[in-house]
């Protein structure tokens, strides 16, 4: 049992891989919230503050490969999964270097080569595309798995059920991936849902499925590289929900509480969990991380942010004849 | 020319293929014909549907390729949104899906997949990502079918940018824009009408493609074009029969594919006959009649000599009773009257 267990701890090269990330992904998105003031930033962003540990954890299982499709709640995800910061940030400026050559926006951001297939704004939207993927996969036996991104309120879709059914009833390689909120924009998962626990959902389907304290990362990376171990090895799709909470608003940089959405002690609270804070704590109790090393990761990631943004932002916008093209692929 | 021509009854069918020794199929036979050569030569093809594989075969259209695909000839569950996006991830991901629904009023199921996700996905994406998915469904018609099981609903999914439509009358048609849209590369519906299963044409043996957006002269005429969709080209055929004898020579367009839509044979034919009848099986608001309609007052306004006629189903829900059918369902006297009395006001 003792060694079982010590044989799960990701190495200290993939624990400050996963601070890493979550550090990556929550300063990218303060940096939008530096720059959103001055209106030149014209896209819908709805910031993952909060939520990156889910991000990491999961995406740091994944194979270059593995499909990927996520929401208009992306920016964690795809910076995650390795996708080039550079075009996702032409694209949050309406570039035509953009990542969808500033087709998508916020919402619809994508790095094909590392199989980020592209975001849904659509509730739910993300659920089936992966399962379809996952399909293609099995069809093909070509190995590679699938992941779908999506939010507490995807759940009530009928979309989530029809997928998680066909998904079940194939032995899709699908991991689903519920980040439970809290919070379908404004409303409470209370008023929608007659019970907390989402990933019970997935046993109706006959479908493996736990609720992980999604703002552990460490308890996210266990659940999902054991989950994912399952999928290669071909025993059908997993379902992990991660129970988290989103920081700032529904879409945009304020707070919640600043337009009385939510109570500030609500938040209080949830920010004392702050998944990389948390995290650091542990990596420097077991001597992992000291203070220098901490400073030089976030200067290393500073830097990079701000030259992708000086890059971006010497970008051409596109040309109103872009306007007609892929429409069609 | 053998593979324009639409086969309206048995002398026709003897007289254009029998003399020549041109094999001909039915409309059915022509669609099963193309899938099997699509799994056939391209193994990223397959087929997805509710009970594709009964016996009936989707009335025949899907008949026994099952037993030889097994693997690529896929019943589902009665999830028809959930199913689109399924293939929709799996088009993603580089297979070609084709999606089949017995009834085209089924597709309102699945607006969420397709006009959201399918239709914008290549765009939103930069053209970095395109949907190959094509999804067939049929349009019912009598036997008290009614309101859920005859909808002709063509023209909401040409509104939609980033989607293509074809619909297919003839059975060369049939086998050569589903072989077409499969090779696509973009989200094509294809809508079929149940009446058109059983008609026979030409069609070739081998695998070829209609190209997308191309039109097709069914009959030459000087006085009058009429713009036919679907079965309405088969009505169409009718009535120039009949207005023939009258000495009004009708010339019938079947666009084939509305969106995109051969808009240069359009022009041009209402430039030669100056008169325009546009036969569409959709009820009348929003029609795509309405659209050739628009087009030819925008473009071709100095040519008409007369105001332009649509013969479309009524707005009102198809009904059951075969009286109430009888009243809903128009074409060939539609048409008839409609040309007269364009070609009356010379």
């Amino acid at each position: 049992m003792e060694n079982r267990k010590r044989n799960c701890v990701p190495s200290a090269a993939t624990r400050l891989a996963l601070l890493r990330a979550m550090l990556r992904a929550r300063r990218f998105g303060e940096k939008i919230i530096e720059v959103y003031g001055a209106q030149d930033m014209k896209t819908p962003v709805h910031l993952s503050i909060g939520q990156e540990a889910s991000a990491a954890g999961v995406c740091l299982c994944l194979e270059r490969e593995d499909y990927l499709f996520t929401t208009h709640r992306s920016h964690a995800h795809l910076l995650s999964k390795g996708a080039a910061m550079l075009p996702m940030v032409a694209e949050l400026y309406g570039h035509s270097g953009g990542c969808s050559g500033g087709k998508g926006g916020s919402m619809h951001l994508l790095d094909t080569a590392v199989s980020c297939m592209g975001s849904s704004a659509i509730v739910g939207g993300s659920i089936p595309l992966g399962a379809g993927a996952a399909l293609a996969s099995q069809m093909r036996g070509d190995g590679r798995i699938s992941v779908s991104f999506f939010g507490d309120g995807a759940s009530e879709e009928g979309l989530f059920h029809e997928t998680l059914n066909f998904a079940a009833l194939k032995k899709l390689p699908v991991l689903f991936a519920c980040e439970n909120n809290g919070y379908a924009t404004n409303s409470r998962l209370r008023a929608r849902q007659p019970h907390f626990e989402i990933a019970r959902h997935a046993a109706g389907y006959g479908i493996p499925g736990a609720a992980v304290d999604g703002n552990d990362v460490m308890a996210v990376h266990a659940a999902a590289s054991g989950a994912i171990a399952r999928l290669r090895a071909g025993e059908g799709p997993e379902f992990l929900e991660f129970k988290t909470y989103r920081w700032r608003g529904h879409v945009g940089p304020e707070c919640d509480h600043e337009k009385g959405c939510r109570p500030k002690e609500e938040l209080d609270a949830w920010m004392l969990r702050c998944p990389i804070k948390a995290f650091k704590a542990a990596l420097l109790i077991e001597g992992l991380l000291d203070e220098p090393a901490y400073a030089a990761m976030l200067a290393e990631i500073d830097t990079e942010i701000t030259e992708a943004w000086r890059a971006a932002r010497s970008g051409p916008m596109p040309s109103p004849e872009d306007l007609y093209k892929d429409v069609y692929h | 020319m053998p593979w324009t021509k639409v086969i309206i009854d048995k002398a026709d069918l003897d007289e254009t293929l029998g003399r020549r020794g041109l094999r001909g199929l039915s409309y059915r036979e022509a669609l099963c014909e193309a899938q099997r050569q699509l799994l056939e030569t391209d193994k990223s093809v397959f087929l997805i549907g509710e009970g594709i594989d009964d016996p009936g075969g989707v009335f025949g259209s899907t008949l026994n390729l099952h037993k030889d695909f097994p693997d690529r000839v896929l019943d589902m569950p009665i999830a028809e949104n959930g199913l689109t996006g399924i293939a929709m991830g799996a088009a993603i991901a580089g297979m070609k899906p084709l999606f089949i629904h017995m009834r085209a009023d089924f597709l309102p199921m699945c607006m969420d997949a397709i006009v959201n996700h399918a239709a914008k996905w290549n765009y939103m994406t930069g053209g970095r990502v395109g949907v190959p998915l094509v999804i067939r469904s049929i349009t019912g018609r009598g036997w008290g079918s009614a309101a859920q099981h005859s909808q002709a609903l063509h023209a909401l999914f040409a509104h939609i940018p980033g989607l293509k439509v074809v619909m297919p009358a003839s059975p060369y048609d049939a086998k050569g824009l589903l072989i077409a849209a499969s090779e696509d590369g973009n989200p094509v519906l294809c809508f079929e009408h149940r009446w058109l299963y059983d008609f026979r044409g030409y069609v070739p043996v081998e695998k070829y493609s209609v190209p997308l957006g191309r039109g097709v002269v069914r009959r030459e005429g000087a006085h009058v074009t009429i713009i036919a969709l679907s079965l309405m080209v088969y009505e169409a055929a009718k009535a120039t029969r009949e207005l023939a004898a009258e000495g009004i020579e009708a010339e019938i367009i079947d666009p084939r594919t509305i969106k995109p839509l051969d808009e240069e044979m359009i022009l041009s034919s209402v430039k030669k006959t100056g008169r325009l009848i546009v036969a569409d099986t959709g009820s009348r608001t929003g029609s795509f009649a309405c659209h050739i309609a628009a087009l030819a007052a925008e473009k071709a306004w100095g040519d008409l000599k007369a105001p332009v006629r649509l013969v479309c189903m009524p707005d009102t829900p198809v009904p059951a009773s075969p009286a109430l059918e009888k009243a809903y369902y128009r074409g060939k006297d539609e048409l008839i009257s409609a040309a007269r009395e364009l070609c009356r006001k010379v």
